[in-house]
């Protein structure tokens, strides 16, 4: 299931949510990531989704991860709109009958987020705002995929 | 036509989305106007690693438009 929020979510709710009721699923893997402070420069993270768009290709591709890895379960939950540091920008959550499938669904799952996902971030600062585009490590860490 | 703009593309252009009518009959046409009217938009439209959207299906190379289409200009992504 993926879905978008504008409203912060709880990610162990989420979890214990998506683990309830497996009987066959003995792994679920799943990862948060949280907006930062940067000791103090970052006072606030601004993210733009194209609602309509960016669900649909985040579940063409999370389609594409349960085939690879042969998942029984994804779950995505992405916030957009403005975030304050500490709060979860997105959990990701993979069921497979065992761990391996699910820890490397997840960590792929998660690089394709960072870098190809629909989503535009800015980062709000005292000194300003910028854009935030990936960075040669989030382009390196996807194309291990490849 | 609704044209949109998302992350940096409306920074520069200060405007995320506009209806055109008449509409362009093709991206190229598309691009070639919102570049007379803006020249600095038009520059950060054909930079690196804007992607095309129509109808929300990203589309590459040129393509003719239809006058209800939904065009919309995608700066590279990031999320997570």
């Amino acid at each position: 299931m993926i879905r978008l929020s504008t409203q912060p979510f709880e990610p162990g709710a989420e979890l214990t949510a998506f683990c309830a009721g497996r009987t066959e699923s003995g792994a679920v893997a799943s990862f948060v990531g949280i907006a930062r402070a940067e000791a103090g420069q970052s006072t606030a993270l601004e993210l733009e989704a194209y609602p309509g768009f960016t669900e649909v290709e985040i579940a063409r591709f999370a389609r594409e991860a349960i085939a690879r890895f042969s998942l029984h379960d994804v779950l995505v939950v992405h916030r957009h709109g403005v975030l304050a540091p500490g709060e979860p920008i997105v959990l990701v959550a993979t069921a497979a009958a065992h761990r391996r499938e699910a820890f490397e669904a997840c960590d792929y799952l998660m690089d394709y987020l960072k870098s190809r996902a629909p989503f535009w971030k800015k980062e709000h600062g005292p000194g300003g705002a910028r854009w935030v585009e990936p960075t040669a490590r989030d382009l390196d860490d996807i194309a291990r995929w490849d | 036509m609704r044209v949109l703009l998302f992350g940096r593309l409306a920074d520069v252009a200060g405007w995320r989305e506009r209806a055109f009518d008449p509409a362009p009959a093709s991206l190229t046409a598309l691009k070639a106007l919102l570049a007379t009217e803006d020249a600095l938009l038009g520059e950060a439209l054909s930079g690196r690693g804007v992607q095309v959207a129509v109808d929300k299906a990203i589309v590459r190379g040129e393509l003719a438009l239809a006058t209800a289409a939904e065009v919309a200009f995608l700066p590279p992504m990031s999320g997570g």
